[in-house]
């Protein structure tokens, strides 16, 4: 039971992963750029909803809406500002700058909100259930988030599948040029990319917040880092990529902080990472790219 | 009359070489070569050989995998049919690397120099195996750097001047002119010290005196340095002025060989390149 | 008189201009001129100015992208510090236990190098960067885990807790996450000097020779690099070993400056302050980034009235100074009307952000 109980914590942590990391997959796959920011995207969301709760007084719903177009629009305007410059430049220039959007967030945080942590309240009121006499529990937050998760993943991947916009984001994914010669609005579709993917952060950084109830300026950089190992695990550019890597890394850092070490789990994550790329170099689910020679 | 023909016969059955190359290993055997890209086969049956110091052409419409060729001799994708034989020797297995310093050389259809650094430096990197040296002499400059970079330095500067670029030595060899670029690579090539060099359409992009130029280097290269030249190009007037046996391509697969001028009359090339409304005519 | 090549020339100024520099510092140093903040920050510089270069290696010349590196610097750190607790039964001079423990700080940041450098050869570009960033937290939670002690008979090590060493009477050199305890502070400015020459020295001469002319092809062009039969594997391991081995030196030069340290110090926040100053001072210019190195370190303690917003400058300034290189309007804008004015001035840069560029 031991056993199960840490199985679905390891997965109701690897959903919130595999949602921060559907962030990080998307904007890979049609940007070529690894979003350093995203994770701090995350503590925006969870900053806001905060304060539209606490100091707005308003109820979960609208304050988790309010969350999201703050997320929004920051995503936007990060892309605008500082990626769109750079469409041009090599990927190392690229990464860079987002390592500084990510800073930039973090400290803009940290003078805003200042460096003392907040204490949030779950915004979920489902009560746990409990199984087999109660030795099975069933957090309400573990429930919610793994539904979250399903949901957000059905309605992506009908979403790229079947509408314009979708079928725009897959064409400037595979080839840019050739997608702007077919009347494809680039800078528009990589724009809403990194409006989705912000947006879908809002929802992890509130969900997360509602497992892990200490708001700080830093918060995001931790489940970012970690998501983002999570799409690189599944294959990043790949929307079921980045839930099988989420919810994997999830089980895997649960686990092995039950079962093997407390203190070694975060070095057990970053191994498996390691192993995975050694063993498959484009994740478990990515495709392979050869260079044209 | 046999040794005015072209070594580039199909295989099994060898080449009847012309007499400079009489009693020498061919420097390039393809048996059987082939390659798939998840079930499209790109390559298929490929089989040349190549004479010590012939300069062979592989031409063939655009998409016909003479460029997948290239890519399979200089093991860039390794070959999943057949096998492959430099100077008779063995090639299964080998990584890029190690099979330049068994004597393939090659240049690229899109120019790939070493941008950042000079004229010069691009050829000494090319002369990189035959210096001597490591990191400790590098790094803490003992004897035997001094002594590699002269003669680094020497060997660089007499190949440049070999093809009249001796001047250029000290430019960036991203700023040179197109046809400057096209030549470096070819030094560069050439300074690994090859047995066989591999142009990747040579003459693309240039003018018809530059071209001119490249003929008669390509020429030279053959006649003076005794090396082995395959060459890819749309330029029919270059192909059927300076190689000796060409080899057709088509959807992957070879469809002729010989002299340039069997390769003229051959109804099969011309249908290649015209197109499938020349059946008729043949069929009458 | 034999006319000098223009790169032995620039050389010579450096090594000239860095002379006076630390004879002058360390005269002023001396002379108390120089104010106690600041004078504290000395040592730290060395250590900062030398990952600069060692950073420099990777990125500017070999054209990875690095985000671990303060991994290499805090294996050598606490490899360092090991070594100069247990040399202190052994020798009382403490410039020959620095000396040991930066010897011994480099050869363990070169095998840490290896070990990370061998799988990471397998990988281009973003997925490289990924995975020294997964081996640079590797490293900080083994070494939180680490509980290492010497007695007479040498040296415990333990996984668990400081009890399960089980020395007789002997001291604890690293307690997990509090990190090393009572180090020997040994560090001395002239050694940081020295380390800083060395350093520079290396890099400048592995630039202009066989070995570095294979190294600067692969950024620039690697299925050349191949088509030419150099080994990639083998020069990008040299290079990663060579660089980690650098980090390693720093890292216990800057250790022994304390008298604790954690292995909380040279987190990822860290490694990013090392790419900053390499970005910063042009990649690939390795004199740029000792400068940025230098600055960046200072610049804090003489603004520091503006503490808090010191991050959010960095942050800013690394973006723009992205953009302002990388792309073409802005560069219009800016930095070639600035070069204009300014002519020689300003450094060429060894590299732009993209071929055409």
């Amino acid at each position: 039971m031991n056993f199960l109980n840490s199985l679905i914590g390891g997965i109701s942590l690897g959903s919130i992963y595999a949602i921060i990391a559907l962030g990080y997959t998307m904007v890979y796959g049609i940007a070529k750029m690894l979003n350093f920011a995203h994770g701090d995207v995350i503590m925006v969301g969870g900053y806001v909803c905060y304060l539209a709760m606490f100091n707005l007084g308003l109820p979960a719903i609208p304050a988790i809406l309010i969350a999201m177009a703050v997320c929004t629009v920051l995503g936007i305007v990060i892309e605008g500002l500082a990626y769109r410059p750079l469409r041009q430049a090599s990927s190392l220039a690229v990464l860079i700058t987002a390592i500084g959007v990510s800073y930039f967030l973090q400290n803009a945080a940290l003078l805003i909100w200042g460096s003392n942590p907040k204490v949030f309240t779950s915004v979920i009121n489902i009560p746990a259930k409990s199984l087999f006499d109660g030795q099975l529990v069933i957090k309400g937050e573990s429930f919610v988030t793994v539904s979250v998760c399903i949901i957000i993943m059905i309605g992506l991947t009908l979403f790229t599948r079947y509408t314009r916009a979708g079928k725009a984001m897959r064409a400037v994914a595979e080839d840019k040029g050739a997608a702007q010669l077919m009347g494809i609005n680039v800078n528009f579709t990589i724009s809403l990319t990194f409006a989705i993917g912000s947006g879908l952060a809002a929802i992890a950084g509130v969900l997360y917040c509602s497992a892990y109830p200490i708001l700080t300026p830093t918060l995001g950089s931790i489940p970012g880092i970690k998501s983002f190992i999570a799409a690189v695990l599944g294959g990043i550019g790949s929307i079921p990529g980045a839930m099988l890597g989420g919810i994997l890394l999830g089980v895997i850092e649960i686990l092995s902080r039950a079962y093997i070490s407390m203190e070694l789990s975060d070095a057990i994550v970053f191994g498996v990472l390691i192993i995975v790329l050694l063993v498959k170099p484009t994740g478990l689910l990515g495709k392979k790219i050869r260079e044209k020679v | 009359m046999a040794k005015n023909e072209t070594k580039m016969v199909p295989f099994p059955s060898r080449a009847i070489v012309p007499e400079r190359d009489l009693g020498k290993t061919p420097v390039l055997e393809c048996i059987h070569l082939g390659i798939e890209f998840g079930g499209l086969k790109a390559v298929d049956d490929f089989n040349l050989i190549v004479g010590a110091t012939e300069i062979a052409g592989l031409i063939g419409p655009n998409g016909a995998g003479k460029t997948t060729v290239f890519n399979l001799l200089t093991k860039v994708y390794q070959p999943t049919h057949g096998t492959m034989l430099v100077q008779g020797r063995e090639t299964n297995g080998l990584s890029t690397t190690q099979v330049n310093r068994i004597g393939v050389a090659r240049t690229f259809q899109n120019i790939r120099l070493f941008n950042s650094q000079t004229v010069e430096e691009n050829v000494m990197i090319g002369l990189h195996n035959h210096l001597k040296g490591g990191l400790f002499s590098d790094m803490f400059r003992l004897p035997t750097y001094f002594k590699s970079e002269k003669k680094a330095h020497e060997r660089a500067l007499e190949l440049l001047d070999f093809f009249d670029m001796a001047d250029m030595a000290n430019y960036k060899a991203g700023s040179l002119p197109y046809g400057a670029q096209r030549r470096l690579e070819i030094v560069r090539a050439l300074a690994t010290d090859p047995c066989i060099l591999l142009l990747d359409e040579p003459a693309a992009g240039m003018n018809p005196s530059e071209t001119e130029d490249l003929m008669n280097n390509i020429r030279k290269i053959r006649d003076e340095l005794k090396i082995a030249v395959m060459l890819i190009e749309h330029d029919m007037k270059l192909v059927m002025g300076i190689c000796e046996g060409i080899c057709v391509m088509n959807y992957g697969k070879v469809i002729a060989k010989g002299t340039p001028s069997e390769i003229q009359s051959n109804p099969a090339v011309i249908e290649a390149y015209l197109g499938s409304h020349n059946d008729s005519k043949e069929e009458k | 008189m034999k006319k000098l090549k223009p790169t032995t020339r620039s050389n010579i100024f450096t090594y000239g201009a860095l002379l006076i520099i630390f004879t002058v510092v360390y005269i002023l140093n001396n002379g108390g001129v120089i104010s106690n903040n600041i004078s504290g920050l000395l040592i730290p510089i060395c250590a900062y100015v030398c990952m600069s270069i060692s950073l420099n290696l990777t990125v500017g010349i070999l054209g990875e992208l690095s985000l671990g590196h303060a991994g290499f610097m805090s294996v050598g750190a606490f490899s360092g510090v090991i070594a100069a607790s247990a040399l202190r039964n052994v020798t009382d001079n403490g410039t020959l236990q620095l000396i040991a423990a930066i010897a011994i700080g480099a050869v363990f940041a070169a095998i840490a190098g290896a070990i990370v450098g061998v799988p990471v050869l397998r990988l281009n570009g973003d997925y490289l960067a990924i995975v020294t960033l997964a081996f640079g937290e590797i490293i900080k939670n083994l070494l939180n885990n680490f509980y290492i002690g010497v007695d007479n008979s040498g040296l415990h090590f333990s996984m668990k807790d400081t009890a399960s060493l089980n020395m007789d009477k002997g001291t604890v050199i690293v307690n997990g996450p509090m990190g090393a305890v009572g180090i020997p502070k040994v560090s001395t400015l002239i050694v940081g000097f020295i380390l800083i020459l060395i350093c520079y020295a290396a890099t400048a001469n592995i630039t202009n020779s066989r070995t570095g002319r294979a190294i600067k092809a692969i950024r620039d062009n690697r299925i050349a690099v191949e088509s030419v039969g150099i080994s990639v594997a083998k020069y990008k391991l040299m290079t990663f070993v060579t660089s980690a081995a650098m980090a390693g030196m720093a890292g216990a030069l800057y250790a022994l400056n304390y008298t604790t340290i954690t292995p909380k110090k040279f987190d990822f926040n860290t490694s990013i302050l090392i790419l900053v100053f390499v970005v910063l001072g042009g990649i690939g210019n390795v004199r740029g980034g000792m400068i940025a190195a230098t600055v960046l370190v200072v610049l804090p303690e003489l603004l520091r009235a503006v503490k808090d917003y010191r991050m959010l400058m960095y942050a800013v300034v690394l973006i723009l100074v992205m953009i302002f290189t990388n792309n073409r309007k802005a560069r219009g804008l800016i930095i070639d009307p600035a070069k204009k004015l300014f002519g020689k001035l300003i450094p060429k840069r060894g590299k732009g952000g993209d071929a055409n560029g």
